[in-house]
């Protein structure tokens, strides 16, 4: 099964930039990432090309991680999958506990979502753009 | 002077020598019935007391040591019981600094003589038979709910025991019963007031005149705007469950910090340093000596509050000396909405969860006009599961844990390892941003 790495973070400024950091000098490259949100703290999920490395350079600098199986379903792109996977799921009785999904291809870009506080007051939709980065319209990433 | 209302005038304005022959007289009953415990035999013995006789001025009683709440602790649970169970009428109990808890036993007598002195106190503020007391304390084994209520029971006002808590409940109660004197914390009759017209209840709505505040440090500016928000006269309330709950030390209608009732305890301030006895008007720290009774006599407890005595006198005609209102702890006791709270007793519950790592800060700030407690924990990293079910019911079981040892339920915030700052030698784990005003 595949390996999901789990990391603990705090709810507060600067730390998944340390975080990242941290992956980005050890060379992992991530396939995919969501945060479960708790208040006062939440759960980063990653998919990354090295689980036991990301691990051990996590656990290195003290944050609390683990590695967790998760079920890596290929699903053909097209209307009606998820529901064909979710409803075998069901009629065996199996419970999901958290789910997430993301397309690879094929724009070969990844996206990614990020929900800030206070966006129009930090202007973060300016920041990201003259940090080189294109902002898709809610219609662009319908259309995807 | 000024016409001033009274429970019991011959005692209450007494000569300072008639004051002082009680004082003595009933230290030396105090003795008797110490020396009937295994803990003041031990102690007394060991400075050369004996027997009453032993003691022939009030200032012989520099010669017994202190007692102090660990002493309190370390004898639990009988070890300062003066009568047999089988005369012991109540049981009240106070915060442990650790887990264990410090209880105090009244006997019939002492439970009389405690309600006397809370008759004495309420009257002495202008309270009488006609008014209507709602008596906003926790009840159970704290002593400032059954305390205040017997006292006002003596007087004979109308006593609504409606206990702690439920605002809205307090306020449509305040209406309903047209309710003139309340005992509240300062803080909760602030919230209190902060939520009035909420539910078309206003000030206008109620008959409240008086609040006897204690339980809660707080500062003159404080009292003034309750005065002014409420428009009432509030009077500061002093006591400890040590030395039986309320009713120590009371304002009268003179409003000018509290009246001790020196036939019941003979109060000493001391450097809390040296042990040293200071002068009237010398700030330290305010220790206590039980001289009724009869159940559980304490001796020289030091309260940990600050405080200074003032010389006698006062405009209302009362000869028993007044204390300042409380200036500060010389521990590290937290009052956190009328409730007292070691920090000890926070970490003793939360170093026995295994997914806890062993750094925590305790953080306490304001949230409307009511104290806030944040208990922030550090996860363990190799219990760490990745699960946030776990995590929650981790954080759900460290608030049951502590609400079974301190009564109030904190926040619990999960921290990652690390990220509380370290203590450096004597731990810096307590963080009160509370506004001194």
């Amino acid at each position: 099964m595949a390996k999901q790495l789990t990391i603990f973070v705090e709810n507060r400024p600067g730390r998944l930039q340390s975080i990242a950091e941290n992956l980005r000098v050890n060379n992992i490259d991530i396939r995919a990432f969501t945060i479960q949100d708790r208040g006062d703290y939440g759960l980063l999920r990653l998919i990354v090309d090295k689980p036991n490395e990301a691990y051990l350079a996590m656990a290195d600098v003290g944050c609390a991680c683990a590695l967790k199986d998760v079920l890596a379903v290929s699903v053909p792109d097209q209307p009606g999958n998820f529901h064909k996977l979710t409803a075998a799921l069901a009629a065996s009785g199996i419970n999901v506990l958290d789910a997430y999904g993301f397309v690879l291809q094929p724009h070969k870009t990844g996206i990614c979502c990020v929900e800030v506080d206070r966006p129009q007051m930090t202007k973060a939709e300016e920041v990201v753009r003259q940090a080189g980065f294109a902002v898709l319209a809610d219609e662009e990433l319908y259309g995807l | 002077m000024i016409d001033a209302p009274f429970w019991n005038k011959e005692i209450e304005t007494a000569e300072r020598s008639r004051i002082e022959q009680i004082q003595l007289q009933r230290l030396k009953q105090t003795l008797a019935w110490a020396l009937k415990t295994p803990f003041y035999q031990k102690k007394l013995t060991q400075v050369g007391i004996h027997s009453p006789e032993d003691i022939r001025s009030l200032q012989d009683l520099q010669r017994v040591p202190y007692t102090t709440k660990d002493d309190l602790r370390l004898s639990f649970p009988k070890g300062l019981m003066a009568v047999e169970m089988r005369e012991v009428l109540r049981i009240h109990s106070s915060s442990g600094t650790t887990g264990i808890p410090t209880v105090i036993y009244f006997a019939r007598d002492d439970v009389e003589n405690w309600t006397d002195l809370l008759a004495r106190s309420i009257v002495g503020t202008g309270a009488t038979d006609s008014d209507v007391f709602q008596n906003m304390m926790t009840y159970g084994m704290f002593t400032g709910g059954l305390g205040l209520h017997y006292g006002a029971e003596r007087v004979g006002m109308t006593v609504i025991p409606i206990g702690g808590g439920n605002t809205k409940r307090q306020i449509q109660t305040m209406k309903d019963f047209q309710t003139t004197v309340v005992h509240v914390t300062p803080s909760y009759l602030l919230h209190i007031h902060s939520k009035l017209g909420e539910d078309g209840i206003d000030r206008k709505d109620l008959a409240l005149r008086k609040a006897f505040v204690g339980a809660e440090p707080h500062s003159e500016n404080t009292r003034r705007k309750l005065e002014e928000l409420l428009q009432i006269d509030a009077y500061n309330s002093y006591g400890l469950s040590e030395l039986n709950g309320p009713g120590v030390a009371f304002e009268c209608v003179c409003k000018k910090d509290m009246h001790v009732w020196e036939d019941a305890y003979i109060a000493e301030v001391i450097n809390p340093d040296t042990g040293e006895v200071l002068k009237e008007g010398e700030t330290g720290e305010l220790v206590l000596t039980n001289l009724v009774r009869r159940a559980m006599p304490i001796l020289r407890y030091r309260t940990r509050d600050l405080t200074f005595l003032y010389p006698q006198g006062c405009d209302c005609g009362r000869t028993h000396r007044r204390i300042s209102r409380i200036l500060g702890r010389t521990d590290d006791m937290l009052i956190i909405n009328g409730v007292n709270v070691f920090p000890s007793q926070i970490e003793e519950r939360i170093m026995k969860i295994p997914e806890v790592a062993t750094n925590y800060q305790i953080h306490v700030d304001k949230k409307g006009s009511l104290d806030r407690l944040t208990v922030k924990v550090e996860i363990y990293p190799k219990l760490f599961l990745g699960e946030v079910a776990k995590l929650e019911a981790l954080r759900h079981k460290i608030v049951e844990e502590l609400r079974a040892s301190i009564v109030i339920s904190p926040l619990v915030e999960l921290h990652e390892p690390g990220a509380l700052p370290v203590s450096e030698g004597k731990a810096k784990r307590v963080v009160d941003d509370r506004p001194k005003d």
